[in-house]
């Protein structure tokens, strides 16, 4: 997967832990993005019900 | 249908799974336990198991202490010593994993120890939430306290950011031990390191949630780095896990300040005795050779998963939808 299988060890090593590291900033940028876009209307929505 | 090679049944159910750990992780505080148990139920390789469980631990310590930089409530001088000893235990307990597969015991040994400590962690909370004798605490002896006092002055003392002074030694000590564990199973060892700076080293909970997820994201790189080399780390797993616990993580977090834990425990334990049995039911089946406990012990872990994470989910919309709107309040 990734593309990184035929790396060497530290290289794989390395890659592994930088493909982590920016999948959890991607997510941490947008899913902050989403919540403070759609959390107020969510939160509201459910509160009418 | 396939995305990378990786069937996309497989994917989603990873990122509802990871969307669940997340609730429980962000209510609770700690539920990356629950990933390596799904993965030994599932059949993955032991050293898959513990690797990809790193990562998956790696990744939600960055999101965590992203979170967590902006209000101060770091140790650092604290979370270096920390790092440092987890790393030590880490590759204790990853040479440990390495050896015992060599010998062929690997998976029944992880699986075995996941199943002791999740049934005693489970057991505990359970019997705290309902009160018996056994939940109240106990006062430290005072026979404890002359040695409890030489062990802290032991050399070199450091001074901890709310005006404690404590052994170093002994907390580098503390650090390695929750390493082994984490390199031996996988998991954060925050379950452990949290007692002990709050019991120990009289750390206020802020604080100390700060430092123990600031020490684990760098404790996680290097596990997930140093396991990774040895095929350690699938990605077909962390990176769909990571997609629904990121999520999850939120709204759990959000929840806390709608619903109280202390309602929760009581399934929180459950959720640990669940995991525990879903482990022991994996491992009776391999040994006696009896195939359908592998299904078993897999809906037995998805459905405890799924019951503890929805009741947080549901007691947080019922105490939402109890309190008046801000649009309603700002129409009166």
């Amino acid at each position: 997967m990734f593309g990184i299988a035929t790396l060497s060890p530290p290289f794989h090593g390395a890659a592994v832990v930088g493909i982590v590291l920016a999948e959890a900033l991607v997510l941490y940028v947008g899913y902050g993005g989403l919540t403070r876009i759609a959390g107020p209307e969510l939160e509201d929505a459910i509160r009418d019900r | 249908m396939e995305v990378l090679g990786v069937a996309i049944a497989t994917i989603l159910l990873f990122v509802l799974y990871g969307g669940m750990v997340g609730v429980v992780f962000g209510f609770f505080g700690m539920g990356s336990f629950l990933v390596t148990p799904a993965l030994i139920v599932m059949g993955y390789d032991s050293r898959v198991v513990v690797g990809s469980g790193l990562a998956f631990v790696f990744g939600t310590a960055v999101i965590g202490t992203l979170r967590h930089r902006d209000f101060g409530q770091v140790d650092y001088r604290l979370g270096v010593v920390l790092i440092a000893g987890t790393v030590f235990g880490i590759e204790i307990g990853k040479r440990a994993v390495l050896l015992l597969e060599a010998v062929g015991v690997a998976s029944l040994v992880v699986a075995s120890t996941y199943v002791v400590l999740l049934s005693a962690i489970g057991a505990f909370v359970v019997l705290e939430a309902r009160g018996t004798p056994m939940g109240r605490r106990v006062p430290v002896p005072s026979w404890l306290n002359r040695p409890r006092e030489r062990l802290w002055s032991l050399w070199p003392r450091m001074d901890l950011r709310e005006g404690e002074t404590v052994s170093a030694l002994v907390v580098f000590g503390v650090a390695v031990i929750a390493g082994v564990l984490s390199g031996f199973l996988g998991v954060g060892g925050g379950f452990l390191r949290m007692p002990a700076l709050t019991y120990l080293f009289g750390m206020s909970l802020p604080v100390a949630v700060g430092t123990n997820i600031f020490a684990v994201m760098f404790s996680g790189a290097f596990g997930s780095f140093t396991w990774a080399q040895v095929g350690g780390v699938d990605l077909s797993v962390v990176v769909p896990l990571l997609v629904g616990s990121a999520m999850g993580a939120r709204i759990g977090s959000a929840l806390t300040r709608l619903v109280d834990d202390d309602e929760m425990k009581l399934h929180f334990g459950s959720l640990l005795i669940a995991a525990a049995v879903a482990v022991a039911a994996r491992q009776t089946g391999e040994l006696l050779g009896i195939g359908p406990l592998r299904t078993v012990s897999l809906a037995v872990l998805v459905a405890a998963a799924t019951v503890v994470s929805g009741l947080v989910v549901y007691s947080g919309v019922t105490a939402l939808r109890a309190r008046p709107s801000d649009r309603a309040a700002r129409a009166d």
